[in-house]
């Protein structure tokens, strides 16, 4: 199993670590049983993701696309924010090794659980926007190994 | 600087142990089995190397055979049992810290109607000589219990299980892969039936393994075909591999008085200064019934690939018991048999330290481990909860 450059970058070089304190929305997803955990933290003025940080407890790749995912939040409008996949997220980062997969999943469900609070603190329906699993580690297929 | 502290892995192999080989490889290249000059002195080399290893065990010449490595000789010696002993009975005595290459020959063997009792073990990873007196039946024919665990180091009582086991009838197996060469063993005196050694474990080849089968144990082939091994393991002898392995492991049992001293007390140090200087971190292992070399500490809050990945950006080479070091969603059996929860047995990392480490490395890598436990737990959610919980209370 090998990372490409940009998920080391990311790993190594981590962008957006930290809290939002008056933060408008806060998801986290994951569980530390499975060993990966991400906190996500959006800060969303006049329908525009001003600023997002993250935590997160696991490996390599998760950290890296909890940095990249939170980097290509920044600046969107809610509705393009929507658009962040994980397939988005994983190409960002010239891919990841199949066992990895999951991570992205993991980062596009932390972003949507931010979404998904900063939703429902305002009173707003996001179109397309389901409420966040808690658990979603339990319920994905790990690929087998190449 | 450049750090290998995962000897448990595999180790490299000693100079003088491959240039050793190398004869073996070019001019001295003929087959054993063949009649013409070249060929007899290869056959003198590996009688050489049988008796390099059946000395080292204090074993009999007559009682080593030599296998493709520590797999190979696991696999033999319980499929072995099990198929030449079935007459008398179908059940096995194991822990569950063994390595992958007992569990899983013994849960294929529950696929073919045998029984299999894994011991549990201790905070330590030790197991209960009274469990083991519990889990033996009439039909009990082996037990395979390991000389030392590969990932936390704890040395089980071997020689006491060995009497058990013969005060039943029983036959005791034991996989010293990580043990031989490391500590001292005498098969005889710790009353050991058969016993599986790998040799690029002690500074020589991969690729070639034995197991030691005390005198009088009928045991089924695995490798069926050619005469080699006293008609019991086919194949070409690994010629090269032979003579790097029983040279390897001669020098490591001459050097052990000295060897074992010394790393005992680098192992204790990199032990000793990690736990002190960084807070929410345990030992995992048994502190002293521990192999030389070996050391696993879990760090809490944060998960065990994330640390490799940081140390090898410094020069420092080691392992992780986590989850997603494996590429499963469960950590280390071992991790979690001896009662750590998840969220810590993911955290965990394994240095284990041999021939060629120096105090020099030993010092950096305590001085390396720090800032990288701290920098992930910066990131981690479960930390940042953590001192919450802590500065409310």
């Amino acid at each position: 199993m090998q990372y490409s450059e940009k998920v080391m970058d990311h790993f190594m070089n981590p962008r957006n670590v930290g809290e939002i304190e008056d933060a408008s929305g806060v998801g986290t997803v994951g569980n530390a049983k499975c060993g990966d955990i991400m906190k996500v933290y959006l800060k969303i003025e006049d329908g525009v993701v001003q600023d997002a940080k993250f935590k997160t407890f696991g490996c390599g790749a998760a950290v890296a696309t909890s940095s990249m995912a939170t980097e290509m939040i920044k600046g969107k409008t809610i509705k393009e924010a929507m658009e962040i996949t994980n397939k988005a997220v994983m190409e960002a980062l010239d891919g990841l090794p199949p066992v990895k997969v999951h991570c992205s999943c993991l980062a596009e469900e932390a972003l949507h659980a931010a979404l998904w609070d900063y939703a429902e603190k305002n009173g707003i329906v996001i179109e397309g926007l389901e409420k966040p699993v808690n658990d979603i580690s339990e319920h994905e297929e790990i690929p087998e190994e190449e | 600087m450049e750090c290998y502290f995962d000897n448990a892995a595999t180790t490299q192999v000693r100079p003088e142990v491959a240039e050793a080989m190398i004869p073996y490889l070019t001019e001295s290249f003929g087959n054993p089995s063949s009649i013409y000059k070249i060929a007899q002195k290869n056959k003198n080399a590996v009688e050489h190397g049988r008796e390099q290893v059946a000395k080292a065990i204090n074993a009999g010449v007559n009682e080593i055979y030599f296998t493709a490595g520590g797999s190979e000789a696991d696999n033999w010696a319980i499929k072995g049992v099990a198929e030449s002993y079935a007459n008398k009975g179908k059940h096995i005595i194991t822990s569950c810290i063994e390595h992958h290459a007992v569990l899983h020959t013994c849960e294929y063997l529950e696929t073919k109607g045998y029984e299999v009792t894994y011991l549990p073990v201790d905070e330590y990873g030790m197991i209960s000589l009274d469990d083991l007196k519990n889990a033996i039946r009439e039909d009990t024919i082996l037990i395979t219990i390991m000389f030392a665990n590969n990932e936390i180091g704890t040395i089980e009582p071997i020689a006491e299980i060995g009497k058990i086991a013969h005060e039943h009838g029983i036959l005791f197996h034991t996989d010293a892969v990580q043990a031989v060469g490391h500590v001292e063993i005498d098969v005889k005196a710790m009353n050991i039936d058969m016993l599986s050694m790998s040799g690029h474990k002690f500074y020589g080849p991969k690729g070639i393994g034995a197991l030691y089968i005390k005198k009088g144990i009928k045991l089924n082939p695995l490798i069926h075909g050619g005469a080699q091994e006293r008609r019991r393991r086919a194949g070409t002898e690994n010629v090269p591999g032979i003579v790097g392995m029983g040279l390897a492991l001669e020098l490591a049992v001459k050097e052990l008085p000295e060897e074992m001293p010394r790393l005992t007390a680098l192992r204790d140090k990199l032990i000793n200064e990690i736990l002190e200087k960084v807070p929410y971190s345990r030992l995992n292992g048994h502190p002293t019934k521990r192999l030389p070399g070996n050391v696993n500490i879990s760090f809490e809050f944060i998960e065990g690939e994330g640390i490799l990945l940081l140390l090898d950006y410094k020069g420092i080479c080691a392992s992780s018991g986590s989850a997603c070091a494996s590429g499963s969603l469960d950590p280390s059996h071992v991790l979690l048999a001896i009662g750590l929860p998840h969220e810590k047995a993911h955290g965990s990392v394994r240095l284990t330290i041999g021939h060629f480490t120096t105090e020099e490395q030993v010092d950096y890598v305590i001085k390396e481990i720090p800032p990288i436990i701290d920098r992930l737990r910066q990131m981690s959610p479960l930390y940042e909860e953590f001192l919450k919980e802590k500065g409310e209370k």
